[in-house]
Parts: C-alpha cells; structure tokens; sequence
C-alpha cells in the first residue's frame, strides 16, 4: 500500500501546487497596476486588467460557452478533440523518439568512437531553432516516396516531437548505461557474460532510476515539438492551431485562449503523467532512498 | 579439505604484472611470482596495500593479463577457465542487483551460462540452503543486513558448482561478530562442497584461522615474500581462535609481514628494505 500512498501524496501536491498558482493569479490582479508596471519605459510588470489577465472563473467558465457565437459546438468540446489530437502526434514522436535515442545510447555506450564523435552533434542538432526545422520537415516528407507510402502532414509535426524527444532520452539513458559500478562489470567479466548479456540483465536495469527522468523531459518535448509544428506549419486539428487561432481574438474573447493553452499544458501533464505512472511501477522494488 | 594432494587448481608460473609500461606511471604490481595451490587447499593472499595481492586474485579470474608469465587454472589457461566458468568470485561488496530477488541474484550465473528455469530455481533454493537463508530467497538485497547479503553473494558465486573459490576481502566491511560467523560458515560451506579458496585479506587471525597456508606478500615491487604453513587441523571452530597453534601462526605471519621471519628470507627482506 505504500504505492497508494505515493500516489495519493503526489495528487494532493498537485491538487495544492494549482490552489496556490490559482491564488497567487486571482492576488496579482488585485493588487497589481491595471495598466502593468513601467520601469525606464519598459514594462517589466504585466498588466492585471481583465484583457491581459482574465479571472481564473471566467477562463474557467469560458469552456461551457460555444467556440464561436451562434455555433452550439461548445468549446470544451473543441479543445479536447484538439489535445486528443495532438497527444496522439506526440505519442508517435515520444514512441519513435525513445527507439532512437536508446537506439543511440546504445550505439555510444558500446563504441566510444561513435560517442566521441556523435555526441556533440546531438548537442548541436538541439540550438537549431524549431521553427526554422518545421517547415523543412513538411517539404522534405513532401517529397518523400517510397513505394505506395504517402508521407501524412501530421508525420511531419510528429517528427518534430521526436526531434526534442530523442536527445534528452539518449543522453540520460547513455548516462545510465555508463554509470555502472566497475565491480559489477568485473562479476560480469568474471562470469564471461557478452556485452549484450551484460547490456539487458545489468546496464539496461541499473539505468531504469536514470531513464525515467529523462523519458519525462522526452514525453514533454514531445508535446512541445508536436505544438509548435501545428503552429509554424498550420497543420490543422491540433492544440497549437486552436492557440494561434485564439490568440487572434483575444481583444475581444481574452478568456478564449486560455482554454486552449490550459488544453496544451494538460496534454503535456498527461505524458509525463504517463511516464510517471511507469516509474512507479519500475521503481517499486528499488531502494526507496533513490525514488522520491 | 582433505581432497586428493596432487591436483593443482591454480599454477602461476615466473609472473609479473606491470600497469603503465614505459610511461611515467609505471607501476610493478607483481614480480616474478610462483604459486601453486592444490585442490582442495584454502589459500589467502595477506600483505599491506599495493602489495599486488588483489591483482594476483584478479590475474588467476583473468580479469588482468599477465604482463609476464603462464597462470593455469583447473588445467586449462585461465582465459579457458573464466569461460568454462570454472571459479565463482566475491567481493568485499556484495555487488547484488537491486532490481533482483535474492533468489534471481543466485540465478544470475545461471541464466548467463544458458541453464533452463526449472533447474536454475532448484539449484538458487539448494545454494539458500547452503548459506541458511531459506526464507529470504523472495526478499530483495536491500533489505537484508550486510552479512546476509554476503551470504548471498557467496551463494550467487558458487551457485554453479564451480570448484574454484576466488575471494577479495569479502567480510572486510563486515562488524567484528558478523565476521567471525561468517568465517566459521565459509569453512563450513567449502568444507561440504569441497571448493578451493582463494582469499585475499588484510586481517592475519582471518587469514590464520580460515587457510592451510598464508602467502605473505610485500609491495613494490609486489612479490612473494613466504609462504606459511598452518597447521590447524580441518576442524576448525571457536576453540580454535583459543589453541597455541593459531597464536603460533598468527605470530609467524606477523613476523613475516615484518620480513624478519627466518634466515632464508633475510635476502629478500633486505632487497625489500633497499626497495624503500
């Protein structure tokens, strides 16, 4: 039951951390300046009208009115077809992110050469901005052909995902398969193990407690990589549409944006939550020090 | 202890081992160095640090090369052996996998020589048997104490019946009491499966009451300085840590380890004292 427990403690933390974010919003905006705070002639901070800063009640009942006036598709309706929609994007760049970053990790556990010489490219191929890669992913995949295989628009944005996906996975699943005590790997040596026995019964298991934190920031990237491809390639049925969408009406429907961007940060709760879930369950016959 | 006199389990022949040749760092771990030890013989490597005695247990598992020289084991080349699996080695940690039942941990040089589940599970539940930890064989590493979990790791290196015992300070983190119980079971467990050991040490009664003879090494350059015989008897229990002869051994050790020990090893003593 100690599981339960956990569980339990982590819903209350989180039931808590929102009251608190909730409370500190709703204060901000009565104390602070309605036209936001000037310094030098820079606004450093926000303004606290309701344009700018909705009450968290209006963005909140916002979801029960339709999406455009005169529409009966209420909104919240929309947004979550929307996060359905692009959490399964994510899903695919998350899936094919994690086989290629282990796939790596792999590849630069095993050779050193292949670590040396690969590893800073990965940490180059991560400042390339986002938004000057989607569109090239979209043409590329345009003028993809392989056999009867039509690359999808929606493949491009998850290739995104996968692109933010993979490098935190390899370099914590790297890290963990090279962190195992040299004693161990003599046992293993001692007992003429091959490297990929040695790979699946100890580096893999001994890289579980490193993994898990790295396939959250994997799962997360994911999301954002899908995101932002909806929105600098226009690809149609996401989350990151309906944002730039309500943005364009937030004169007039300040609240309307809220819903969606509310949507996005759920659907990035819900894979990490996933991954969460498997820790958990990994995690539940270690040392309980190393799992907090 | 009592095995047949003439079969040698281990044969280092005129071996060296240098770390860092022609560099700067070069380092003589050990220097010409002869032993061997018969079937059924419990040996321990006694010295002070860096006096090459880890390196010659690592030397015999083949985990080191020898710079120079021939080691055998079980007569075949010590690579041979490491793949026939013909020894079991133990740390002074236990080196158990977390992620691994007690049982599954004894398993593991099983399931990496091959062996089906069946046979892997009856053979973890006999070796539990062996060390007297029944009950524990679904609980996990962590929660058994440091003494237990040596027991483990004995039984995990043993658990194919290997008939070499290769041993690098196991009990050296144990507190005084666990240690001593887990001598007299270590003589008892090698003693029923009739294992040779090999054991590496700091601690001379240790040495004393576990071996029929202490090698006494000394550093830089690592080598053999003599090897002594004790005469305890294969009996051996608490009274033994009492009997004039274990305090007669331990004395003669500890003089050794001074190199001032006989006549015949005062060439080498002085040769050790210019090394200094």
């Amino acid at each position: 039951m100690k599981l339960a427990g956990r569980i339990a403690y982590r819903t209350v933390m989180f039931v808590l951390t929102i009251a608190f974010v909730t409370a500190l919003w709703e204060l901000y905006k009565i104390v602070g300046p309605q036209d936001g705070g000037k310094f030098l002639g820079v606004r450093i901070l926000p303004r606290a009208n309701d344009n700018a800063m909705p009450h968290v009640s209006t963005m909140l009942s916002r979801y029960s009115r339709p999406e455009v006036r005169g529409s009966d598709k209420k909104i919240w309706i929309v947004v979550l077809s929307g996060a359905w929609f692009s959490l399964r994007l994510s899903l695919v760049g998350f899936f094919l992110g994690t086989t290629i970053g282990i796939g790596l990790a792999i590849l630069m556990a095993r050779f050193n050469l292949i670590r040396r010489g690969l590893l800073p490219y990965l940490v180059m191929s991560q400042t390339v901005p986002l938004i000057a890669l989607a569109p090239l992913v979209v043409s590329w995949g345009g003028k993809l052909e392989i056999g009867s295989f039509v690359w999808p628009r929606w493949l491009s944005a998850s290739i995104l995902g996968t692109f933010l996906a993979f490098f935190p996975i390899a370099v914590g699943t790297l890290r963990g398969l090279t962190s195992v005590p040299s004693a161990a790997l003599e046992l293993m040596e001692s007992y003429a193990a091959s490297w990929k026995q040695t790979l699946f019964k100890l580096r893999f298991p001994a890289a579980v407690p490193f993994m898990v934190p790295a396939l959250k920031l994997g799962a997360s990237g994911a999301v954002v990589g899908v995101v932002v491809a909806e929105i600098s390639t226009g690809l149609k049925g996401g989350i990151g549409r309906l944002i730039i969408e309500y943005a364009r009406e937030a004169t007039g429907d300040p609240a309307k944006v809220f819903t969606a961007v509310f949507g996005a940060a759920a659907l990035g709760l819900t894979m990490s939550g996933l991954v969460a879930f498997s820790d958990l369950f990994l995690m539940r016959n270690r040392p309980k020090e190393t799992s907090t | 202890m009592s095995a047949p006199a003439n079969i040698s389990a281990v044969e280092v022949v005129a071996t060296s081992k240098i770390f860092n040749q022609g560099s700067g760092k070069q380092v003589d771990a050990l220097l010409d160095v002869n032993l061997t030890i018969q079937s059924g013989e419990f040996v321990s490597l006694i010295g002070p640090s860096g006096c090459g005695k880890s390196t010659l247990l690592r030397l015999i598992a083949n985990l080191l090369e020898p710079t120079q020289g021939s080691i055998r084991v079980n007569n075949k080349t010590a690579a041979q052996a490491r793949l026939d699996q013909d020894y079991g080695m133990a740390f002074q940690q236990a080196g158990l996998f977390d992620w691994r039942t007690v049982c599954k941990n004894i398993e593991l040089p099983l399931e990496l020589k091959g062996w089906d589940k069946n046979k892997r599970e009856a053979r973890a539940i006999e070796m539990l048997g062996l060390v007297k930890l029944e009950e524990f064989g679904n609980m996990y590493p962590w929660q058994l104490s440091g003494g237990m979990q040596q027991r483990v790791a004995i039984a995990r290196a043993l658990a194919a019946h290997p008939p070499l015992l290769l041993m690098d300070e196991p009990f050296g983190a144990l507190d005084e009491m666990t240690r001593e119980y887990m001598q007299g079971e270590l003589l008892r467990i090698c003693a029923e499966t009739s294992t040779t050991v090999v054991f590496v040490t700091h601690s001379i009664p240790e040495a004393v009451y576990l071996s029929n003879r202490v090698v006494v090494m000394s550093p830089r350059p690592g080598r053999i300085l003599e090897v002594i015989d004790v005469n305890l008897g294969s009996k051996r229990n608490e009274q033994t840590r009492a009997a004039d002869g274990f305090f007669r051994s331990i004395t003669a050790v500890r003089e050794a380890l001074r190199g001032t020990h006989a006549e015949h090893v005062a060439a080498n003593a002085i040769r050790g004292a210019e090394d200094r």
